[in-house]
């Protein structure tokens, strides 16, 4: 097993080293740059959803409040590295202490996608009515519906006249994705991991076998809604402005339909919904024939109707199928395994 | 004395809406245990089929009253076939399924009638009590609101219909049992639910600018309500709209309409947490 | 006497005005099998969930080895050491019989033993041609088995079994009784138990719950030739 998880990690490496180098010779740095952004925001969703079991509705808010964080901080102190912790921590706990009000409250799922739901139109209505000019912290102007522009952009550390942009910021956020994704993958690897992926199965059994399902849970969400934090600081370099749109329930629906359209239960689904329905708004985005949203809602449709258990999981089983040559199973533990499942509903 | 009756109309003009605008989503969650995410988006389409109607030379309360409900619950029904009908049992993928159908509306609506604000004005003039003025359209809200929940008392309680349709809340393989077809009784009260969002769509069009996206304006209240209503439909409506209504208008008096949304919600979430034995307790223990 | 490891003190349980549990003593000492036995409806599933605290009792108190556990979350009584299976199949029906017994085995050991607890488990078991297989593919019959796998993972001191035998084959009734009382040697044992050839396999001592109360104690022989426990439970089949 040992072995195995070395020999992924370097294919890994090799296959993303030659996607960050060949991609730019197909499509622009600057859209890329975001499309990396969307795959960590997916894979925070499919971490948290399909592997917890937890249904948010609202991994926007974690997304925009880590953006909002990173502006406000980067405006206070002028510089980048500490906005960036701040703009992982704040969602972090952010989160913990909501999970922790959700969970140990043992709500239901149709509850967690109210409150989520909810709490993501609060920051919306609060951060987009706070034009006025009474709103400041510190030095920073929340500047309501016109959200804040202006604050220092990525630096490295310590130095803040080397700026990173454009193509630096590319590869800056290509590794962030890799690393994130090295990180989700040893999370469910490890103990914690499995206990998680159990506790999505059966909460109430693994309670009796005796796990503390709600601390369990709540840090799950809480890692999950870190990352969107990340996800975030990074898009408010990318867009070098933060609106409140950020917290919108279109974006929430977006960050689900990428993980519906990928595949919950993968590591990589989420990943790849996000960058393939990223770059495909984007090429929307260049006409005006097809209206994005109602393209956005027709594709949520019709997978929720034909294929709930996304692409990747999909494509995976037909591949097994064609080549008829059965993986040797258990060869990586729980997790990959998990793939073959259907979507979590319950 | 003045003031308290325009304090005392704006609450009861704050309680009647939350039931209006909740009302439709309340009737297919409590019959069929479908959320329908796109709610807000048949409240938006019942307004824009009010104003086309107008626009056409149509009496304004024959539009909002008859026409808005007729075209939104026909849309409701070619929404049941097509897609909810595939889903029954599976709360989350409907949840989810509607989301896209609600996108997929707004996208529509953009489409034919463009992202710009419409409107029409409202068909009723203020009135004034002493030195106050107050909306008169907010005075017919509140009586359409009771009639609606006097009315809908009437049919469940005392109607055939009502007696299958709160048997089939109880037990879905009763109705069966009884000789009448669930899928029927299915279709029928999805049908029933839409024209009630586009009722209330088209009710509260006059004091609102019509955009597409108005839709997400009314989903996560009606949605809170229906929720914290709890099991029993019309005396869970009555009483969480009551709750929030008057704790939105309280905070909006001392604060500002913003706060006062922003409160609403927030007790929602609370009184979620601290109440969760409404719907959760009776239907959802365990599975979805 | 050994001492007692399970007490419960006029435990009660209502829901509305139903009492479905009703002011029941009861003792359980170190190395005893229990079986506990009853009519449907005499308050013995509840009586269990008290215990292993999916319900809170109305009144009483729960003892586990002397301590209080009333009111106790489910994870923290089985975190004691306590081995729970419940009535109905209750599993992680995505992952494999192996990842099971593995995530059963991991609360109380580090990973390392946990691979050979669960090696050792399913061999013990008899579990090893399907340790691969997702128990959603699984008969009812090995469900049950995977869980009484998850009490043996954990090396409990105190077994809870809620109706181990339900739905299972002859073949598997006789393996589960064995596997049982191999549980015993290290830990007292409760069933909740419908089955009476299951119960006379095990032969142990026999609580007889009737509405929510206990009829009679005593081992199986004496409880079944009870004219009383013949005639609110036995009546049909004696």
């Amino acid at each position: 097993m040992q072995g195995s998880a070395g020999k992924d990690v370097i294919t890994t490496l090799i296959v993303a080293a030659v996607l960050v180098w060949a991609l730019p010779l197909m499509v622009g740095t600057y859209t890329l740059t975001v499309l990396a952004i969307y795959a960590m925001l997916g894979l925070s969703l499919g971490l948290i959803w399909g592997f917890g079991g937890i249904l948010c509705f609202g991994q926007a808010a974690f997304f925009g409040l880590g953006a909002y964080t990173y502006a406000i901080a980067a405006i206070n102190t002028g510089e980048s590295t500490l906005p960036m912790i701040l703009a992982v921590m704040v969602p972090g706990v952010f989160a913990a202490l909501l999970g922790a009000m959700m969970f140990y409250g043992r709500l239901g799922d149709v509850y967690l996608g109210v409150i989520t739901l909810v709490v993501t139109l609060i920051l919306f209505k609060f951060i987009n009515s706070t034009a006025g000019p009474q709103y400041t912290i510190g030095n920073a102007r929340l500047g309501g519906y016109n959200g804040i522009p202006g604050f220092p952009t990525l630096n490295v550390p310590g130095r803040t006249d080397l700026s990173i942009w454009g193509d630096g910021l590319y590869y800056f956020c290509a590794a962030a994705l890799l690393l994130v994704y090295f990180g989700v993958t040893w999370l469910l690897r490890s103990p914690f991991g499995r206990v998680a992926v159990g506790i999505r199965e059966n909460e109430t059994r693994m309670s009796l076998i005796g796990y503390d399902v709600r601390i369990r849970k709540t840090v799950m969400f809480a890692t999950g809604a870190a990352i969107a934090g990340l996800a975030g600081a990074l898009f408010a370099n990318w867009g070098a402005i933060v609106t409140p749109g950020l917290f919108s329930l279109s974006q929430s629906a977006e960050i689900i339909i990428w993980c519906i359209v990928g595949g919950l239960g993968t590591r990589f689904g989420p990943l790849l919904g996000a960058a393939g329905l990223g770059y495909l708004k984007f090429l929307l985005g260049q006409q005006s024939m097809i209206n994005n949203t109602m393209l956005m809602g027709l594709i949520l449709v019709l997978f929720v109707l034909f294929l709930p258990r996304g692409v990747v999981p999909a494509a995976m089983s037909v591949w097994r199928a064609s080549v008829g040559r059965p993986r040797r199973a258990g060869r990586a533990g729980a997790v990959r395994r998990n793939r073959r499942k259907d979507r979590v509903d319950g | 004395m003045d003031l308290t009756i325009v304090i005392v109309i704006e609450m009861l003009y704050a309680v009647a809406s939350l039931a209006l605008i909740s009302v439709g989503l309340a009737v297919v969650f409590g019959m069929m245990k479908v959320i329908n995410l796109a709610h807000g988006e048949f409240m938006m389409m019942g307004g824009y089929a009010t104003i086309v109607a107008v626009n056409l030379g149509i009496n304004v309360f024959v539009a909002m009253l008859i026409i808005a409900p007729l075209v939104v619950g026909l849309i409701g029904l070619v929404v049941e076939r097509l897609v909810i009908r595939h889903l029954y049992g599976r709360l989350v993928d409907t949840m989810l399924a509607t989301w896209g159908l609600s996108l997929f509306f707004i996208g529509l609506a953009t489409i034919i009638f463009g992202n710009t604000t419409t409107g029409i004005s409202t068909p009723i003039s203020g009135l004034a009590i002493g030195n106050y003025q107050i909306n008169g359209y907010n005075l017919f809200i509140v009586v359409v609101s009771v009639l609606l929940m006097i009315g809908l008392y009437l049919v469940l309680g005392r109607t055939r219909l009502g007696l299958i349709a709160r048997g089939t809340m109880q037990r879905p393989d009763m109705a069966s049992g009884l000789g009448y077809s669930p899928e029927r009784i299915y279709m029928a009260t999805f049908f029933c639910g839409s024209a009630l969002s586009g009722l209330a769509g088209a009710i509260l069009a006059p004091l609102v600018g019509l955009v597409p996206t108005s839709g997400g304006a009314y989903i996560a209240k009606a949605f809170i309500t229906v929720i914290a209503g709890g099991p029993s439909l019309i005396a869970g409506l009555v009483s969480s709209a009551s709750v929030f209504g008057v704790i939105d208008r309280i905070f909006t008096f001392a604060m500002s309409p913003v706060i006062g949304e922003v409160a609403l919600l927030i007790a929602a979430v609370v009184l979620l947490r601290l109440l969760p034995q409404g719907i959760t307790a009776r239907f959802f223990r365990g599975r979805m | 006497m050994a001492e007692p490891v399970l007490e419960t003190q006029h435990l009660t349980m209502r829901f509305g005005g139903v009492v479905a549990v009703d002011n029941v003593t009861f003792t359980l000492r170190r190395g005893e099998l229990r079986c506990l036995i009853g009519p449907n409806g005499a308050g013995k599933s509840t009586f269990f969930k008290c215990l292993t605290g999916l319900l809170t009792p109305s009144e009483g108190h729960v003892l586990m080895q002397g301590e209080e556990t009333t009111g106790w979350a489910p994870h923290r009584v089985a975190a004691l050491g306590v081995g729970i299976k419940t009535q109905v199949p209750n599993v992680m029906d995505g992952l494999s019989v192996q990842e099971n017994i593995w995530l059963a085995a991991r609360r109380f050991l580090p990973s390392t033993q946990a691979d050979a607890k669960t090696r050792e488990v399913i061999e013990r078991l008899a579990l090893g041609q399907i340790a691969r297989t997702a128990l959603g593919r699984l008969a009812h019959g090995e469900r049950q088995q995977v869980e009484l796998g998850f009490v043996a993972a954990s090396d409990p001191w105190l077994v809870l079994l809620d109706e181990p035998a339900a739905g299972m084959t002859a073949g598997e009734v006789a393996r589960m009784s064995e596997v049982i009382h191999e549980l015993n040697r290290t830990a007292a044992v409760v069933i909740v138990e419908h089955d009476m050839q299951f119960i006379r396999s095990i032969a142990s001592r026999v609580t007889v719950f009737h509405q929510g109360a206990i009829l009679i104690e005593d081992d199986v022989e004496t409880v079944m030739s009870d004219p009383h426990v013949r005639n609110i439970y036995l009546g049909k089949k004696a």
